[in-house]
């Protein structure tokens, strides 16, 4: 084996996150503590805005590296540069918030990059063994990042619980996997997918691994049955924290499931379809009903989380391409609406005081009609009214679902959207409708504030013009699959 | 500044008046872009002869809600009057949209301002209300949005109506399909029984919102009616008609007797508004040339009427800050213009001859007695049972004796208010003695329409 048989060139975006990341570490270790902040702030973002632009590739037929255990397709590059993108826009949402609490650390951005790299990985696997890696490094990172405010008791408990959860759930994947193994005789997705196929997934004992895989991924999702760990991360987290959680690695779970489920799974797709049919309708059901029941927003937007991670599996258990992209754009669209509505929540918040519930939120126009504008935008786009993103992702992943004549699941997940809206109308009801409690003013760096208004009216601006990041995705899709 | 904005909507509005061919049925002032490729979604606009007229009804409405909420709002004035104006391009959008996925952007997209308008400025159990509204309308939409849906799939690949409108559907999917609409199309009418929004809406909301809300917004469900549920499902609409008739009857007689029994003036108006809409459907779904036209002329002379009649509660609640009839009595002494034309709004919301509601109810009993003369019969319930609690209301908030303080003290209108009233009084009267150039305009389309429906589409 020869270097310039691995294909490094192909891997090169993260080649130099990783290099980057370590010569981050060095550069926490020896900086003044004065500048450390500014200097790990600006190298992370460097660091990725560099990252985003190496990856831009024309979008063409799968590329392997690594003999086969790393691809490129218009798959990977649009789902790594959407994580990248979301990453730095955390990163600058969450620097005033952790400067305000000491927690903007080397540590912080460290593990923030490392979790990048791992769900750079995910995405772009093309074999168990890599997948695994990936999903793996991404997971420890962000345990970390949960328990990072260590005088937490919170933030401890919430740290715990995912560690033990996702290692069960990695568990559960990993026995998945083996059984695959097992009946196959390959980790190698291309290899499985064949012989799956050639099987007719007639096998018990892939459709018996199925099972176990399945739940794995439905954890690192969160999915009914698998969302326990959901609420209690989101709220226990320290905001910052909660913002990553919920952004970025989304739209990782989401290549993570297309690479195992559709690519190397794609004979059996009649064996996981019923299963993924039943997660997204309890996952509706649920996080839209509990929902409403909550004071506390970041609990809310938890819940809120199930529920779109059911509508996204209704793109995916469509098993169509048209349902894939549909997924893959619900996504993406998904974490911009996430990043906005957390990152109001740390606009809000000061040094000492957490705005984390909804009664927090009372009278936000009277305050600042701005910012209140802005989480109008948020909470309509995320209830699915036109003409915001949102309404966008979910007409997509209904319409895959439809063509694949999942008609009672439409009109099921339709209902369950207007039970949704209840509680987006309740935040804008607050905001509008009822008189301010709190009357402090409402301070943010002009980075901040520009991110936040960028952000908010790319929902609006995507909304009047989706075609483009629509057709990006069908085209992804078509040529990966 | 928003009545600058809103006059130079009506003046742009006014071409699609004067430059309308009356001889054709197709669309016209087409406007046509590509917009989502991934769908095939155009961006299409362009208006017939039934479209137009609405277009042409929002526009002037728009003006005159402006006028009637200038010095009456004192707090947050410029996003009110930025909502409504937003509201009112949307409504026009969803009047001249052309492509089902536009008409449902407009359609949904307008509830986010009509939302606000109840919950910011209405009155004190807007919450309810306003949340109530939105639920309610946004579930009927979007049991539509999964029609459309369906319909792109068996176009292969087409949001186009009239795409729609030409595809030929088994009798059973036009069934399920015409619910889907009736969904989202019946709630915003609102037909009885799913009307309990609207007097809620109406009541909470502020003047200027309950103008629009009745003016505007109720046409869109009827004009639903005829954009989507008679042309794409023909046969289901044939089938369907005595259950529409049914419903439109029960919401004629049932709610023009409810309406009686209110104390409050807002909430009269607004069950009379569902009676008048129970009209609008009736004539809809009894298939001829007269129905349909009538059913037409009643949307726009509701629409003026109803307006007039939220701005005339508008004006004593501005003053007195009570819609209860009991707190009023003898206004006439005090407020002599304003009587004048309070009276003239409830002759002409009663269906008096000469002003624009008997048109309109006039030609819907006219039609239905072709049909069948029982549902005439029932129909002409509404003429007594209008002229009942609308007359009765103005009797005894406008005559009699002065009540109290309250009416002592009252000014009589001003210039502003006598300026919109006036205006509204004088298109009603135009309309009732000369209804022709509207009917006009309309017939083409209404021809084309009807026998498009009666060719039906059953593969």
């Amino acid at each position: 084996m020869t270097v310039s048989s691995l294909n490094l060139a192909l891997a090169a975006p993260e080649i130099f996150l990783l290099v980057m990341t370590l010569i981050v570490m060095i550069v926490d270790l020896f900086s003044a503590a004065e500048k450390r902040e500014g200097r790990l702030f600006f190298l992370s973002i460097f660091t990725l805005v560099l990252v985003a632009a190496s990856l831009y590739a024309p979008l063409d037929a799968p590329r392997y590296a690594f003999n086969g255990m790393f691809v490129v397709d218009g798959m990977a590059v649009i789902l790594k540069a959407a994580i990248v993108i979301a990453v730095a826009m955390v990163i600058i949402y969450s620097r005033a918030y952790l400067v305000a609490r000491k927690l903007f650390s080397g540590e912080f951005v460290l593990l923030v990059l490392f979790a990048t790299l791992g769900m750079m990985v995910m995405v772009s696997a093309n074999h168990f063994v890599s997948l695994y890696l990936g999903l793996e490094l991404f997971a420890l990172s962000t345990y970390a990042m949960v328990a990072l405010n260590r005088d937490s008791a919170v933030s401890t408990e919430a740290a715990m619980k995912y560690f033990i959860l996702g290692a069960l759930a990695s568990g559960l994947l990993l026995y998945g996997l083996s059984m695959i193994y097992g009946a196959t005789g390959s980790l190698d997705v291309a290899t499985v997918a064949k012989i799956i196929e050639a099987s007719h997934a007639n096998d018990p004992l892939i459709t018996f691994g199925l099972v176990f895989v399945v739940a794995g991924l439905a954890f690192k999702l969160g999915v009914v049955p698998f969302h326990m760990w959901i609420p209690d991360v989101y709220e226990g987290a320290p905001t910052a924290m909660t913002l990553f959680i919920g952004s970025a690695p989304k739209i990782a779970a989401f290549g993570f499931i297309m690479r195992i489920l559709a690519d190397s799974m794609g004979g059996a797709v009649g064996d996981w379809q019923g299963m993924l049919v039943i997660m997204s309708v309890l996952s509706l059901a649920l996080g839209n009903i509990v929902a409403i029941a909550q004071t506390n927003l970041k609990r809310m937007l938890a819940y809120s989380t199930i529920s779109h991670m059911g509508f996204m599996l209704l793109g995916i258990l469509a098993g169509t391409k048209n349902g894939y992209s549909a997924s893959m754009f619900y996504s993406i669209s998904y974490a911009l609406m996430t990043l906005v509505s957390f990152g109001m929540i740390m606009l809000l918040s000061r040094a000492g005081f957490e705005a984390e519930n909804l009664d927090d939120f009372k009278g936000l126009n009277q305050r600042s009609p701005w910012y209140a504008f802005l989480m109008l935008i948020v909470m309509f786009s995320m209830a699915g009214i036109p003409p915001f993103l949102g309404f966008w992702a979910k007409l997509t992943v209904l319409e895959g679902a439809l063509n694949a004549g999942y008609t009672w699941l439409v009109v099921f997940a339709v209902l369950m959207s207007v039970i949704g809206a209840f509680y987006y109308l309740r935040v804008v009801k607050l905001m509008y409708f009822d008189a301010p409690t709190d009357s402090s003013p409402i301070i943010a760096d002009a980075g901040f504030r520009g991110l936040l208004a960028v952000n908010a009216f790319g929902l609006l601006a995507l909304g009047l013009f989706p075609g483009a990041l629509m057709t990006a995705c069908l085209n992804a899709i078509q040529r990966s699959f | 500044m928003a009545l600058l904005g809103s006059i130079l909507g009506l003046a742009v509005a006014i071409p699609l008046w004067t430059g309308f061919d009356n001889a054709t049925s197709a669309m016209q002032f087409v406007e046509r872009t590509p917009w989502v490729s991934r769908f095939s979604i155009n961006y299409a606009l362009g208006v017939d002869g039934i479209s137009m007229l609405f277009v042409l009804l929002n526009s002037f409405v728009t003006v005159i809600v402006v006028i009637a909420g200038w010095e009456v709002i004192k707090e947050k004035v410029s996003q009110y009057f930025a909502a409504f104006l937003i509201m009112s391009g949307l409504m026009n959008g969803v009047f001249a949209a052309t492509d089902a996925i536009l008409f449902y952007l407009f359609f949904e997209a307008m509830l986010i301002p009509m939302f606000l308008i109840i919950g910011v400025w209405g009155g004190p159990n807007r919450v309810y209300a306003a949340v109530k509204f939105f639920l309610y309308t946004l579930l009927g939409s979007l049991l539509m949005l999964a029609a459309f849906i369906y319909l792109y799939n068996v176009t292969n690949g087409s949001f186009d109506i009239v795409d729609f409108q030409r595809v030929p559907l088994a009798k059973d999917v036009q069934i399920l399909l015409f619910f889907a609409f009736f969904a989202s199309f019946a709630v915003k009418v609102p037909m009885w029984p799913v009307h309990t929004w609207l007097p809620d809406a109406h009541v909470e909301a502020p003047t200027g919102g309950s103008v629009v809300l009745a003016a505007i917004t109720l046409k869109i469900g009827a004009y639903g009616f005829l954009r989507f549920n008679l042309p794409i499902t023909p046969d289901a609409s044939h089938a369907l008609s005595g259950f529409m008739i049914t419903l439109s009857l029960i919401a004629v007689v049932y709610i023009g007797l409810v309406a009686l029994a209110q104390t409050d003036m807002k909430k009269l108006v607004a069950y009379s508004s569902i009676a008048h809409m129970g009209f609008v459907t009736l004539g809809f779904f009894i298939f001829n040339v007269q129905g349909m036209e009538g059913g037409l002329v009643q949307m726009i002379s509701h629409g003026f009427v109803s307006a007039a009649m939220f701005l005339c509660i508008g004006v004593l609640y501005d003053r007195v800050h009570s819609r209860e009839i009991s707190a009023y009595g003898g206004v006439v002494n005090t407020m002599p213009k304003y009587a004048f034309f309070a009276v003239f709004f409830g002759m002409a919301n009663a269906g008096l001859p000469a002003t624009s509601g008997f048109v309109g109810e006039f030609m819907v009993i006219l039609g239905a007695i072709k049909v069948n003369f029982w549902y005439a019969f029932l129909a002409a319930t509404t003429l007594i049972l209008g002229a009942a609690y609308t007359l009765w209301m103005v009797k005894r908030v406008i005559f009699g004796e002065i009540a109290n303080d309250h009416v002592r003290t009252l000014t009589d209108i001003n210039g502003r208010e006598m300026l919109f009233l006036g205006v509204l009084a004088a298109a009603v009267l135009l309309m009732g003695i000369y209804p022709q150039p509207m009917t006009e305009v309309m017939h083409t389309t209404v021809d084309a329409l009807l026998k498009h429906v009666a060719a039906g589409k059953l593969n």
